[in-house]
Parts: structure tokens; sequence; C-alpha cells
């Protein structure tokens, strides 16, 4: 990992909060802080704190009501719906905590949905799918549905999901949330090989401390607000 | 960028009684849709059929059918002398007075005497084979001139009581002797009784005749032959292509089928888009948290809506095919029933037409596509975050 | 009543599914409901006829006429009560799609044998005194906007010409099943007509009407008129009043069948929707069924309230459908009037729709009931959440 490369998500005083009938629920405040290429960054905080929110953020899922939100050279705030839309297919890949895979699809065509989205033929869209399968070991069980398939064999299948287009950043919410210790062992490891020897990108929402050791840094967040990070303190 | 079809269809399948329910909701709607214009249809062929575009009929002005009109024989003859008339075999001109009456008769298997239907006696000259080459005798012989012999249209043989070949009928004090039986494919002459003119005259004590039909020698000459019998202040006529005359007879019919069955048809199909609805609203909410990692994974809203809406429309189309599918079978069956009109007695077949089954199609997928959109863009207007939360 | 407050609730608990079914029920149950008016309205005739009276007409079929000389002949046999006559006039007003029923009878004979017409006894006797006085029903008045004194004329097609005749009495019906839509005038006139005209159709009667002394009597006065012009040049057939009318309804019988089974289907097709809407909500409730066999509760238990909600769902929907049926009918009915004269939501149709509804609720419940039993507790705990 080279973290002089430069930062690849700029985040500038972000602000998000949430209406609940007539209630205005504040989430983040003021939010300022990057992630350099190549990073493994796990944000981490009590249930409410507003991670999962600052991950949707990033991940252009959901919209910042202040701020600015820079990922690679492109302000994600400006972008239209449409926009967004396009911008995630080609930049981001999602790891969620219940793994969302469709069920009647098979975990080959699970893997290849995203593609779907690009300009690739009917060919190469199955070539770079089962690429992307062979890399979390997994293509002797392409043509299997999701539900043939255990938690962590599930995840693998998205994780191979959220790789095969070769995105800028990929986003995990509670990766290893709903896996045994065995599988979520494997997933770890398998995000760890992906940022260690692909040099991919990962910010990972977790409040599991053994997936928050794989990580290579830690960012703690309380009741929105972002706390210091402890790892630039001179030792 | 579309979401692929499978995925569609693939959902059907996966909750397959659900889809099989909705499905044979649309399918009956549509079998309904198609049998009542297979029936206005196939009235109306019948009829239509019934003609020859070069005859012209001529019936005494303002008569709705040959059962109201009367011509005297005066001034039959004077249609006689059409120079617009075609000349037939052996230099005689190819035209033929006619004498068209009802009778009740009773129909097979029914006990009761008022379960009887009004069949036309037509009074015939030898010229009328002539002019309608669709009519051939299928066994027996034809009758002889001037005796009491009759012959019968095969749906009358098969229909009534008392009617097949060598049957006897008692009317106008006189016996009268099937000897042979007609086939007149799909037309109304099916459902006639034919006899010789003057004898029916005779025993019906009709002085006068109900039609004249005779050939034009030239299928443009019509506009000249009808103005020569409408102005002429001896006549008191008027006169039609055939084809028109009969097409004309089922306008009452057809439409009151036409109505009837269209306001059915929308009625029950506010059940069908009903059951679709709840279907594809079901469908939407149990994929919540698949519309939302969809939609995370870069799909547009627009690929949500036509997602969901291709599913509906599918059902729709399948609904369609199968109404369709058991609908054609309608077209064993043939009904035998009363023309309004004319009061007496049609046989006709269910016919299913391109263009019956083009429009069952398309309402079937309107129905489909109604049903659907709702659900549709309540999923595509979907947060990606709640969806992805409430998954 | 625990099972019943669950059962409610759970009814309406997805508001929007439960409200397009009990949407879909109530079409459903309306279309049936007007269908089945439609028939009852096409019946109305027979509904309405009398066994009493009796219809005599040329055995031939109903375009061959009778001679007047038979009403003495008939007058004379023992049993007839009264008897009148009259000619279907079939004239068109203005435009023939404004077609009601309208022909000559002799009045005083006629207006006696049907005592189902009211009629103002000063109406009466200024039709009967002239001869080309008319007398219409109250539906068939009001639909023309026609009052006492106007004139109204008719364009022949039977009897070619144009006939005018003034409006000397409007009649209304004894009750609700009675036709307010005819219109007749004098045989007198029609006659004296013909007489100048064309004589030879002069002096014949379209049909005869005869009332009988005692209703059993009608078969044997039947028989007795039959056999008395048998082998003449016009032979006659005689039949009771509802026979007659069953015998043209009988002529489009199959259109009639067609309807009927028509209403059949609709019923079919809402069993499908809410048997559709039960199946998809017991599988998504069968964690909280599992919950409850937890506690204790039995399959028939279980059984009750899937049921139950079946039945609450089906039977909203009928009760809106049969409260819609009637303001539907009244709707369907005046654009329908020339049609169909008489067009009433009878009790049968009522209680056939209550049925419709528990049948419904019945056949939606079976599948997803036995599903429910069946299922064992750990599955169903699974399959929460």
């Amino acid at each position: 990992m080279n973290p002089s490369q430069g930062p690849i998500v700029e985040i500038s005083h972000v602000d998000k909060s949430y209406r609940r009938g007539n209630l205005v629920v504040p989430v983040l405040h003021d939010i300022t802080f990057d992630i350099a290429d190549g990073e493994f960054l796990a944000l981490m905080g009590p249930s409410g704190s507003g991670k999962t929110t600052l991950l949707n953020l990033i991940a252009g899922i959901d919209r910042a009501d202040r701020g600015v939100i820079r990922v690679g050279d492109v302000d994600i705030t400006t972008l239209s719906e449409t926009d967004l839309a396009r911008w995630r297919a080609n930049n981001v890949g999602f790891i969620f905590q219940f793994y969302n895979l469709i069920p009647v699809l098979t975990a080959l065509e699970n893997v290849e949905l995203p593609l779907h989205l690009t300009a690739l033929s009917r060919k190469q869209r199955r070539e770079h799918a089962e690429t992307a399968l062979r890399m979390v070991n997994l293509d002797h069980r392409m043509d299997h549905s999701p539900r043939e398939m255990s938690g962590g064999e599930q995840q693998r299948v998205a994780i191979a999901r959220a790789i095969v287009t070769d995105p800028a950043i990929l986003v995990a919410d509670e990766p290893t949330g709903d896996l045994d210790r065995v599988s979520a062992e494997e997933i770890l490891t398998m995000m760890e090989s992906l940022n260690d020897q692909m040099g991919k990108t990962i910010i990972m929402v977790t409040h599991d401390p053994r997936a928050a050791e794989r990580a290579k840094r830690l960012r703690h967040l309380d009741k929105g607000f972002l706390n210091h990070d402890a790892s630039e303190d001179p030792l | 960028m579309a979401v692929p079809l499978s995925y569609s269809m693939r959902n059907l399948w996966k909750r397959r009684l659900t889809t099989v329910l909705t499905v044979s909701g649309m399918a009956l709607v549509v079998f309904v849709f198609a049998a009542v214009l297979m029936m206005a249809e196939g009235l109306q062929k019948t009829l239509v059929d019934t003609g020859s575009y070069d005859n012209v009929v001529v019936v005494r002005k303002g008569s709705s059918s040959e059962v109201m009109s009367g011509i005297a024989r005066l001034q039959a003859s004077i249609v006689e002398m059409l120079p617009q008339m075609a000349i037939g075999p052996g230099g005689r001109r190819l035209v033929a007075k006619e004498v068209v009456i009802l009778i009740a008769l009773q129909k097979r298997g029914e006990r009761k005497s008022s379960s009887h239907s009004n069949v036309v006696v037509r009074g015939v000259q030898e010229s009328s084979l002539l002019l309608r080459p669709q009519v051939k005798l299928v066994s027996g012989r034809l009758f002889r001139p001037g005796s009491s012999e009759v012959i019968v249209g095969n749906s009358i043989a098969k229909g009534f009581k008392g009617v097949d070949l060598q049957g006897t009928l008692n009317w106008g004090m006189r016996r009268w002797t099937v000897v042979g039986v007609f086939d007149a494919g799909n037309t109304g002459f099916s459902s006639e009784i034919w006899g010789d003119a003057d004898q029916v005259m005779q025993a019906f004590r009709r002085p006068v005749y109900s039609s004249i039909l005779f050939r034009l020698r030239d299928p443009d000459a019509f506009e000249a032959a009808k103005k020569a019998v409408e102005t002429d202040p001896r006549l008191t006529l008027e006169a039609k292509r055939e084809t028109r005359y009969y097409l004309d007879q089922s306008e009452v019919m057809a439409k009151f089928l036409r109505i009837l069955g269209m306001s059915l048809t929308v009625i029950f199909s506010i059940g069908a888009v009903i059951g679709a609805m709840i279907t594809m609203y079901s469908a939407v909410a149990n994929r919540i948290g698949e519309i939302g990692t969809m939609r995370a994974l870069g799909f547009r809203r627009l690929s949500i809506l036509a997602a969901f809406l291709a599913e509906s429309l599918l059902l729709g189309f399948i609904g369609g095919i199968a109404g369709l599918f058991f609908a054609s079978f309608m077209q064993l069956i043939t009904v035998s029933t009363v023309n309004f009109q004319t009061f007496s007695e049609l046989a006709f077949r269910f016919t299913l037409s391109g263009p019956i089954a083009l429009q069952a199609m398309a309402f079937s997928l309107v129905m489909g596509l109604v049903g659907g959109l709702l659900p549709a863009l309540r999923a595509a207007r979907m947060k990606i975050v709640e969806a992805l939360r409430a998954a | 009543m625990m099972l019943l407050k669950i059962l409610f609730r759970n009814a309406f608990r997805n508001r929007l599914r439960s409200g397009l079914t009990i949407m879909g029920i109530t079409v459903a149950i309306l279309a049936f409901g007007l269908l089945r008016t439609v028939i009852d309205a096409w019946y109305a005739g027979v509904e309405s006829a009398s066994v009493s009276r009796l219809v005599t007409r040329n055995a031939i079929s109903i375009i061959f006429q009778l001679p007047l000389a038979y009403r003495e002949k008939i007058r004379q046999i023992e049993g007839v009560k009264h008897v009148s006559y009259g000619n279907w006039f079939g004239g068109v007003y203005i435009e023939e799609k404004n077609f009601f029923p309208n022909f000559c009878v002799e009045p005083k004979t006629y207006m006696t044998i049907y005592p189902e017409f009211v009629i103002a006894p000063g109406e009466m006797k200024a039709f009967l005194a002239d001869r080309k006085g008319c007398v219409a029903g109250r539906k068939l008045a009001a639909r023309f906007g026609w009052r006492i004194g106007d004139t109204i004329t008719l364009k022949g097609t039977i009897y070619p010409g144009n006939w005018e005749f003034v409006l000397r009495g409007i009649y209304r019906g004894r009750d609700q099943t009675i036709d307010e839509s005819q219109f007749f005038f004098h045989w007198d006139y029609l006659n004296e007509t013909l007489k100048q005209a064309s004589p030879q159709r002069a002096d014949h009667v379209g049909f005869y009407i005869i009332s009988v002394t005692r209703p059993d009597l009608s078969p044997e006065v039947a028989l007795a008129i039959d056999s008395t012009f048998k082998n003449s040049l016009a032979e006659t057939l005689t039949e009771t009043e509802k026979a007659f009318n069953l015998g043209f309804i009988a002529m489009s019988g199959a259109i009639v069948t067609a309807i009927q089974m028509v209403s059949f289907v609709v019923i079919l097709i809402i069993m499908a929707v809410v048997a559709n809407t039960m199946a998809m909500t017991t599988r998504e409730r069968i964690g909280d069924y599992a919950i409850m066999k937890t506690m204790g509760f039995g399959g028939g238990a279980i059984a009750m309230i899937i049921f139950g909600e079946s039945l609450v769902i089906a039977l909203t929907g009928s009760l809106a459908g049969m409260a819609l049926t009637y303001p539907a009918a009244a709707a369907f009915g005046h654009s329908l009037s020339n049609y169909f004269p008489i067009f009433l939501v009878s009790r049968e149709t009522l209680w056939l729709d209550l049925l419709a509804a528990l049948l419904i609720a019945f056949c939606a419940a079976i599948i997803p009931t036995r599903h429910a039993i069946r299922v064992g507790i750990a599955d169903g705990l699974r399959r929460i959440g």
C-alpha cells in the first residue's frame, strides 16, 4: 500500500440528518477526512453512531445535506441521480452483511450482473465473471443458486461481484456480521489479499474487533462525530 | 442498461402458484373477450358469405327483411327486364323471383312444444341454384318443380325434428316430403328449407313475391341497376348488393353481441387487473432487498421499472395465449339462435380470425400493463438506503 | 375471542393488499349480480305471465294470421271466460332505435283480461270513444315526454304508411313486474283502413288472448280450441301465456345460456384472485403461526384464523358488491330500457351473492390452511425475519 499515492476519497464538512415524521434526527456532524488510494479502512462505533450512513454517502447511495465528497476526481455530491448510478456502476463494489445476492440468479449470473451496465459483449461478461469467481475459488459452483450455498460461500460470491467491474473503491457493511468464525476468517483473509496484492481501496464498517484488526487503519464515530485519528498522533 | 429479462421470467417461475393463479384470472377474461368477438365474427361471416358480390337483391322499400317485403307480379316483371342483368346458360336471364315465409319447427332434443324456432321456407325457381353456386346438394335429389317436395339445409336437418330425408312436413293443408339435403357451407342458407316458389305461394295463399335476385352482367353496373329500380315511378322497391343485404341483417345482433361482450369483458378485466396488481405489489414487497441491491450496483430507476413491468407484461402475455388457446376450441361449437332482425333461425360457428387474436393479445398485455404499473412505480421510486435497510 | 381479534387485525394488516382484494371481490359480485339480473330481465315476460291466460295463434308460424270468424267459435268453448284479439303492428316511432312493442287490440276485452294494466276510468272511456285513440305505458310515455292529448305518428312496417294516433290514456302496472313500455290502439282502426287499402288482409287477427274460468282448465281448453280448428285452412296452436313467452326466449336460448355460463366464470376468476392473496399472505405469516404453535395453539385454531380471514375479506367485498348492485342495476336498466323493460334485482340473486362469497372464502383458504398446519414448528420459526 502506498498512502503517498494521494487520497482517493476526500470528505469535506459533510452533514446528514434524517427526517422521521416531524422529527429531524441529525446523524453526521461536519465530517472531514481523507482516504488514501489503496487503503484498508475500518469505520467503527456503537450502533447509531452514523458509520453506515457515512459509508452510504461515500458509496453514492445516499446524499449528504451539506459538504463535498470527492472520489477519484469526481465530486459525487453534484452528480444527478442518473449520473450517480452510472458512477456507482463503474467505481464502487459493494459487500453487504447479508450478501444480498439475487435468489433467482446463479452464482455466475450474480457476479455477471454489474457487467450488464457496461458495454461488454455476452462472451466478455461471462469471461470476466468466471475469472472473478476463480479468484474467490468458487468457479466450480458457478451454476449453483445462492440457496444451495453456505453463508461463507455466498459472501465470497458477493466479493466476486464486487470486484468484477474493477471498481475504484470497495465498500463493505459488516461483511462478517452473519458468518461463523471460520467463514469470517476466510472472508477477511480474502479482503486482506485484495488489498495487499491487488491494491484495492477497502472501506469497511464493522463492530467486530476481529475484523477491525485486519484493517490497516481505524476511525471511530460517535454520535455522528468523527473521533480524532489516533494513528496520526506522534508515537 | 436493462436488467436481464431472465430475472423477470425466473421470478415468475419461482412463485409458481401465484403466477398460475394470476395468469388463470387473466386467461379467463381473455377467453370471454375472444369468445364474444368470435361469436359476432362468426355471425357476420355467415351472413356475409351468404351473399355474392355480383348478385343484387330487390325487396320492397323500407322492409327490414324478406319476410316483411312484398313484390307484386307486375312489379316483378318490370324488374326482370333490367338491362344490367346477366344472361345465363341457354340464353335465359339470370333472375329468380322468390317468396320467403317463416314456419315454426320443433328443435331436436326438446320435448316441450314451446321450444320451437322460426325457420325460413324459401320458394325458389330454377335460376335460384345458378345464382347461388355455394349451395350444393349432398344427399337425395332436387325437388321436382310443381310438386310438394322440398330440400332442406344441413343445419336444419341436424338441428330440427322430422326434417331428414323422407321426412314429411304439414302446412297449408298439404303434405311436403323432404327429398334432399343441401350444404351451403357456413352461410345462412344452410338454415333454410327450399321448395318450388309457385307451390309455396299457392299453399300459403301468398300472391306476392318476397324478393327478386339477379346477377349483374358486370359487377360495376350495380349503381345503374340500383338507380333504375329506385327511381322507377311504377316500383316501390329498393336494390342492394346481396353481400350488403345480408351484412345489414346481422347488424343488430352483431352490435348487441359486441356491446354485451365488451361491457362484460371490461368489468371482468377489472377483476383480473386487481389480481395482477396484488401479485405484483407482493412481488415488489418480497424483493425490496434485491431492488436496493440492484440500485446500489448502478441500475437506474427506469431499469427497475422496466424489470417489474416486464414481469407483469409476461403475466399478461401468458394469460393471453392461454385464453386464446381455450377460446380456439369454441370453434367446434355451432350456435343456433334467432336473428333479432329477421326473426328467423340462424346457425353459425364461433370464428377465430387474425384480428381477433391480435385484439385479445393486446387486451391481455394492457391488463398486464395496467396491473403492473403502480407496483413497478413503487419499486422504482424506492430510496436505496431504505430498501437495503428493509431487506 | 382472542382468535377473533387476531383474525380481524390480520385481515387488515396489509391494507393495500386487503383493500385490493376486497375491491376485486366487490367488482366480481357486482358483475355476477348484474348478469343474473340481465337473465332475470330476459325472463321477465315469463314471470309476469299468467297460467290462466291462453294465447292462440296460427300453427304454421307467427307470421300467419287467423280469421276474425274464429272468435265466436272460441267463445263457445267450455271454460272460456273472455276472448280478446289483436295484431302485432311493429310500427316505428321516428327512428328504428326508438323501438317499443306496439300492437292493436280489441280494447274492452283486452283490458278486462289484463287487470294488471291499471288505467283511470276517465281515460279508458276517452280511449274507447276515440277510434284513433291509443294507450301507452307510464315508462314509455315518460321516455318520450308524451302527454294525454298528444298526437303520435307511427311509421308502419308490416302495414305501410304513416299512422296517426291520439294519446288517450296512460296505464301503470299493478306491481313492479309489469311492463310499462307497451303501446296499443284500436284493432278496428287497423281493420277499417285495411278494408279500403288492401281488403284481402282485412278481418284477420294475429293472435287471440283467452282467459279461462279456472286455471286448472287451461290445458283442456287449449286442446279444445286447437281440435276445433284442426284440418282447416288456418290451424291453431294454443298455449298458456307463460309457455308462449318461454317460446320466444327459447329462440335466443343459446345466448342466455352463454350469459349464464359467463356469470359463473366471474366467480372462478375472483376465486383465483382471492386464493392467490390467501396463499401469499399465509406464506408470509408462517413464522407467526409457528410461534402460535409453540404456545400451544393447535391446527384447528390456525385453520380458524386463516379461514376466518378469508371469510372476512370475502364477506366485506360481497356486501359492498351487493350494495352497489342496486344503483348499478338502476343505471343499467335505464340505458337498456328498450331491450329490458323490467330490470329488478331479485332476492335470489342476493342469496346467491352470499353463497358465492362463502364458496370463494372456503376454496381460497383450503390449500394455505393445509400448508400452514403441515409446516413443522422449527421450519416455521426459521422463516422469520
